[in-house]
């Protein structure tokens, strides 16, 4: 595929890589942001192949994970009743609630699909007069816009056998809220390149200066993680803190204004809990008062949906680089890929996962070797 | 900002997000799906109650002894939705899936037997269409239909057609093909590019529809097979990577023989259409099913003999080396990345899904 | 959150009150809601994610992003092959 391939090409990935070596001269914690560069570093073992020492702490930027249990759990009441069409991209038909997920609400008899857009099920409800049709709306600011549009549509041509569970969350106040965190080791950032096409970089500035660290927008073909990694690098190592663009030719400054203007219109901020984390201030978007009849949540009435979080894991002090995956008393013990006991075991990208991939490999572990340096002083 | 004093700080100590269920009181797709939840049912459920020595090989097909005659023995049943796709239909499945599970062993199909499920309510000229296209594949795959059985669901109780098809084979003198035969230093060689059959399937799926110009690679690989074994006898392991794809079937003989696998990710035929539905949706496509594919572990000094009688026969056409068999990583299946990096490719869990994230 | 591919807009039309383009990504064609970007024109390319074109792709600083790392090799070319030299030696960082 065309602006693709060219950014898979190894010879310029090698040169990078050269570059990136030559401008190290000590230690650094870097955080992909994004779930989607994380599963690109994993698929193409970039972080094997960075300067020892450049360490990549994965971020908490998959938005299935981070979706709150009690949304889980109300999407499944939702989609357990006879009358509902329950719609889903496939990523969370296997993230459990309590006692169950998605697909075992299917095995009892309930009506679940897999969507590849929102609009599907806006035509799924189109073609199902007499079901209600409600499309689990999760995901970060780059899914938003097509879940706010098919909510706009669905007012605009009176569908109102649809509505959308909504549980969207928003990069800037979770980078705030890793960086407020008392031993956060994080010194740079690789934002979320596509967040960035639709909000643009004007959050960010603010972010920068206030924490002092680089916050650098990132794509996500290898060339991309290895060119924001190449700038995140070079500033840490002048002592810089900017925003800057390394996606130009999918981010501009000012993002998609008619996007945030669909967003504006269509949702609100909202204080929103990340599973397992923690509520996290106007770090979410819920239905503003002008969409609140679509809103499943209240269509549904699933308030009295009550929700206990498991047994905790230490995945919140792998997230943010404070603990190894193998210094975990559960891993590889009562914590496996096959038996996971958090979000950080449970996808292959997941450091978790992927320690324990490598450790069986019998290969140094993935992420790089920890740092026992301190941060810059 | 917001102020962030109102709310307690975020307590990352104690995330604890999703872990897939795997006690499940129900089936659910993924057992289905070829990967570790078929995996489980067939250790947990269907071995106990039931499994004897010939089963416990689990390869694609069983490899019996009856009145001093060594046949191959297989059974499917096919349940794909839309009946018809680019590239095949339920008939051809039934046919070539069954025939290639035979092959797996070495054996040239003899006979089938096929069972027809069929919901009450589904157009008879719909059942004849399925049943001539099973005929001419049957015809082209050189194999009888010996036996057959019609059953009717309720309306609401089936999906249309359902097909079940047996096959037996005779497997040739010394030849012993196994899963647990693949040892370190074999080749290891798939037939042709992958991912053909799943995306074309998935291009016409409820929900993921798109247009792509892409035929399943469905076709009977019992004549690949006989010129391979022409070239030698003691090929290792002949498996088809159908659900679950090319991943599936490595990690499956890798974990039989005990032995590592590793793959030079570049070397492995994925079409760019392929790859690109692939981009789109968030799959891997060495997870992708295949119905016309195999992958072979051959001892190293057969392989460049057996890769050039693949590439002469239509069905080996596009036949690669795509790795190695290594002593290193007993059960794992390692690839190395076009950049230089490993990775691990690991068993799927169920069924792939497209993924946003 | 970012699972968002560039395709080339092939085709567009107004459907259901909505504008819709026809988009190509490499020979699999989907249907994507150009809502977003209303002045995206045909032959133009796009990044799309769940069937929705999102941002506009700049052809031009495509070309100069990978024309950007092919100087930095030649920059390296001088001092032989610094990916071997960082292979075998240990960092420097470890010794400060």
């Amino acid at each position: 595929m065309k602006y693709l391939e060219e950014f898979q090409n190894p010879e310029l990935a090698r040169r990078l890589l050269d570059d990136i070596r030559a401008a190290v001269t000590r230690p650094w914690a870097l955080m992909e942001v994004c779930g989607g560069q994380t599963h690109t570093i994993i698929r193409h073992g970039i972080d094997q192949l960075l300067p020892e020492g450049v360490e990549l702490i994965h971020g908490p930027g998959c938005p299935v994970c981070v979706t709150p249990l009690e949304v889980i759990d109300k999407a499944l009441e939702i989609a357990s009743r006879p009358e509902v069409i329950f719609c889903s991209f496939g990523d969370m038909l296997r993230v459990p609630g309590t006692g169950k997920d998605l697909f075992r609400v299917r095995s009892e008899g309930g009506d679940v699909r897999v969507v590849y857009s929102p609009l599907d099920a806006l035509r799924i409800a189109e073609q199902n007069p007499d079901k209600q049709v409600v499309f689990f709306g999760i995901g970060f600011e780059t899914t938003a816009p097509p879940n706010a549009m098919t909510v706009y549509q669905a007012k605009k041509r009176g569908i109102r056998n649809f509505s959308l569970l909504v549980s969207h969350v928003r990069v800037p106040p979770a980078i705030e809220a890793i960086m407020q965190s008392p031993d956060c080791r994080v010194q740079g950032f690789l934002a979320a390149g596509h967040v960035c096409s639709v909000m643009g970089t004007a959050e960010y500035p603010e972010l920068a200066e206030r924490f002092r660290v680089p916050i650098v927008v990132t794509g996500f073909e290898p060339l991309d993680i290895l060119e924001g990694i190449r700038r995140t690098v070079r500033q840490l190592e002048r002592g810089e803190h900017a925003v800057d663009n390394a996606y130009p030719r999918a981010v501009r400054d000012e993002g998609n204004p008619a996007a945030q203007a669909m967003l504006a219109d269509v949702f609100e901020t909202t204080d929103r809990a990340w599973r397992g984390i923690g509520t996290i201030p106007q770090s979410g978007w819920r239905l503003s008062s002008r969409y609140r009849e679509f809103d499943a949540e209240h269509r549904f009435d699933v308030g009295d949906v009550n929700t206990c979080e498991p047994a905790a894991c230490r995945a919140g002090e792998v997230l943010q680089g404070l603990l190894k995956p193998n210094e975990c008393e559960a891993f590889g013990t009562v914590c496996t890929p096959r038996n996971p006991l958090g979000a950080t075991m449970v996808s292959s990208e997941g450091a978790c996962a992927a320690y324990y991939l490598y450790r069986r490999l019998g290969a140094p572990a993935a992420p790089a070797a920890p740092l026992e340096a301190s941060p810059v002083a | 900002m917001p102020d962030t004093d109102t709310l307690a700080a975020p307590d990352f100590s104690n995330w604890s997000c999703p872990l897939p269920l795997r006690d499940h009181p129900r089936v659910v797709m993924g057992h289905g799906g070829g990967g570790a939840l078929s995996a489980e049912l067939v250790e947990h459920v269907f071995a106990p109650a039931f499994g004897g020595p010939v089963l416990a090989a689990l390869g694609d097909s069983a490899a019996v002894t009856l009145g001093g005659v060594r046949l191959a023995f297989s059974t499917d049943s096919y349940v794909v939705r839309p009946l018809f796709f680019p590239g095949g239909s339920i008939g051809d499945l039934a046919v070539n899936g069954t025939v290639n599970d035979l092959a797996m062993s070495g054996a040239a199909a003899a006979y089938l037997s096929c069972g027809f499920i069929l919901e009450e309510g589904v157009e008879t000229a719909q059942v004849a269409r399925v049943a001539q296209a099973l005929g001419a594949a049957a015809r082209a795959a050189g194999v009888e239909v010996a036996t057959g059985d019609t059953k009717v669901v309720e309306a609401g109780r089936g999906d249309g057609i359902y097909l079940n098809t047996a096959g037996i084979g005779l497997i040739p003198a010394g030849v012993d093909l196994r899963p647990q035969r693949a040892e370190p230093g074999d080749v290891v060689i798939v037939s042709g590019p992958i991912g053909l059959h799943g995306v074309a399937v998935m291009s016409v799926r409820e929900g993921l529809e798109f247009g792509v110009d892409v035929q399943s690679d469905c076709a009977p690989l019992g004549g690949l097979v006989q010129a391979m074994l022409a070239v030698t006898p003691d090929l290792h392991v002949l498996r088809d990577p159908t659900r679950g794809g090319l991943g599936a079937s490595l990690n499956e003989i890798a974990a039989a023989a005990g032995v590592g696998v590793v793959v030079q990710e570049r070397s492995i035929p994925v079409p760019p259409e392929v790859a690109n539905a692939c981009a789109i949706l968030g799959l891997d496509p060495l997870y992708v099913a295949n119905e016309g594919k195999l992958v072979a572990f051959v001892p190293r000094q057969h392989a460049d003999a057996v890769l050039e009688a693949m590439r002469a026969h239509p069905y080996g056409a596009g036949a690669a080396v795509i790795g190695e068999c290594v002593a290193d990583h007993p059960g794992m299946v390692v690839a190395r990345t076009a950049l230089g990096g490993t990775r691990v490719i690991d068993l799927p869990v169920g069924e792939q899904l497209p993924r946003i994230c | 959150m970012c699972l968002a591919v560039p395709g080339r807009v092939m085709e567009i039309e107004e459907r259901d009150g909505t504008r819709m383009a026809v988009v190509d990504f490499g020979g699999v064609v989907k249907d994507v809601c150009l809502e977003y970007l209303p002045d995206l024109a045909v032959g133009e390319y796009a990044i799309v994610h769940v069937g929705f074109a999102l941002q506009r792709l700049d052809e031009e600083s495509a070309r100069r992003t990978l024309e950007l790392f092919e100087e930095l090799g030649l920059l390296q070319e001088e001092f032989g092959d610094p990916w071997e030299a960082a292979a075998g030696a240990p960092k420097e960082a470890e010794t400060t």
